[in-house]
């Protein structure tokens, strides 16, 4: 048996800042709008039956030549203007997705060498539309911890690259985009406890149809994404709303003192089911950017938030309820204070 | 909890049907189908699913959910559901 000798030095560790903030956000919305009549040009639908069933007007549909990163590094510039630091001061860049549709490398590292941010900790991370919200709680555990003192957090989509048009379950439901937040040292807490978690018996309400092996290997179409829609509806309504308010209670936090619920834009009759669930008061701004954005996972959280604070629907400095969830099936939520 | 009748058990789904979609609760009748004679959607469908098993104590799963066409069917269902 080998023995450690009683003599020897101890690890050296790093300590971060006491508390963590969102600096800055900012977003970037691809130029072309999609309606409804457009997408009903390939599925039997209309304009009504998705606005009843979705709350969704308009979309936007990146161009063919736009990318994940190209999004990304956009609403990185925007968020890095809104903080007032530059790229040189970011230390680690954490790209959520689900569509940069390269296996390997992830986006993280391009975005972080377009936008200047040399040398800077790079990865993407998998949590669908939940991403953000895991973004942020990492990106708060790095800063506490000493591992990082401003990071980017990004959730970009392309999902346009990964829709059926022609499935009536999905087909209506998402769009493209991105948005981005910079959490920072700060000198009291400006992000609660993350209360998060899985449920992985549920995988195939929201997948990619086929795996990369089952695609070489078989006579198989593109393998697009597809949703179990009523039943996502069903576990989102029922499981999600305990979740929320768990990250209220662990934040200490009541829902009257909230100044913007910010869901992932998943439908607009389940964030209408949620605030009823949550028993939000009416002075709570509830993200409804949905309508004109449509869903796009990863970035719909960032990319409401920005929307709120730039109509001023919600205050700077206010305090908000975010929660993700989606593929996987995953989920995130935590109180913020807003930039 | 008692076991209830089939006749309190419609009256219960009425009220849960009239919370949802502001339908008249004496149009929720035991022959009526939820899509066809109601214009009750998936998602609405759901909503009365999650409020029926917290109001009845019962669990309807998923994959029952879509055998549930008329009113008899989800009133049979948690009739028999009930323990």
């Amino acid at each position: 048996m080998t023995t450690i000798p009683q003599q020897r030095r101890t690890l050296t560790t790093t300590t971060g800042a006491a508390y963590s903030r969102i600096w800055g956000v900012g977003g970037y919305r691809p130029e072309r709008v999609v309606t409804n009549e457009e997408i009903c040009e390939h599925i039997d639908s209309s304009d009504q039956w998705i606005r009843e069933r979705s709350g969704i007007i308009t979309r936007r549909f990146a161009a063919a030549d736009e990318t994940v990163v190209d999004m990304a590094a956009a609403a990185a510039n925007e968020a890095l203007r809104s903080a007032g630091l530059t790229a040189s001061q970011i230390s680690t860049v954490i790209v959520a997705t689900v569509t940069h549709p390269y296996q390997t490398p992830g986006a993280a590292p391009i975005v972080a060498e377009r936008i200047g941010a040399n040398a800077a900790v790079a990865f993407d991370i998998s949590a669908a539309c939940a991403g953000y919200c895991h973004g942020i709680a990492l990106a708060n555990d790095m800063v506490r911890g000493g591992s990082a003192e401003f990071v980017l957090v990004i959730g970009v989509e392309k999902l346009s690259d990964f829709t059926d048009k022609t499935d009536r379950g999905s087909a209506f439901i998402f769009g493209d985009g991105a948005g981005a937040s910079i959490v920072g040292p700060a000198d009291v807490p400006g992000i609660g406890p993350t209360v998060w978690g899985s449920d992985g018996s549920k995988w195939k309400t929201i997948s990619q149809r086929n795996s990369w092996i089952e695609v070489r290997d078989g006579d198989i179409d593109w393998p697009a994404i597809t949703m179990e829609g009523p039943e996502v509806f069903r576990w989102a309504v029922t499981a999600m709303a305990p979740i929320a308010q768990a990250a209220l209670d662990q934040a200490g936090i009541k829902a009257e003192d909230l100044d913007a619920f910010i869901p992932h834009q998943a439908n607009m009759r389940i964030i209408d089911a949620l605030v009823k669930k949550l028993k939000l008061p009416d002075h709570v701004a509830v993200a409804r950017d949905i309508a004109e954005t449509g869903n796009t996972s990863a970035a719909s959280i960032p990319l409401a938030t920005q929307r709120m604070l730039d109509s001023g629907e919600a205050p700077h400095g206010g305090l908000a309820l975010q929660i993700g969830f989606g593929a996987g099936l995953v989920y995130a939520a935590q109180v913020v204070v807003l930039p | 909890m008692a076991t209830l009748t089939e006749q309190t058990i419609l009256e219960g789904l009425a009220e849960i049907v009239n919370e949802e979609t502001g339908l008249d609760t004496a149009s929720v009748q035991f022959d009526k189908s939820f899509t066809d004679d109601l214009d009750i959607d998936s998602l609405s469908m759901m909503t009365i699913v999650v409020n029926a098993e917290e109001k009845f104590g019962v669990r309807i799963p998923d994959d029952e959910v879509k055998n549930l066409k008329t009113v008899r069917d989800a009133v049979s269902f948690i009739a028999g559901a009930q323990v």
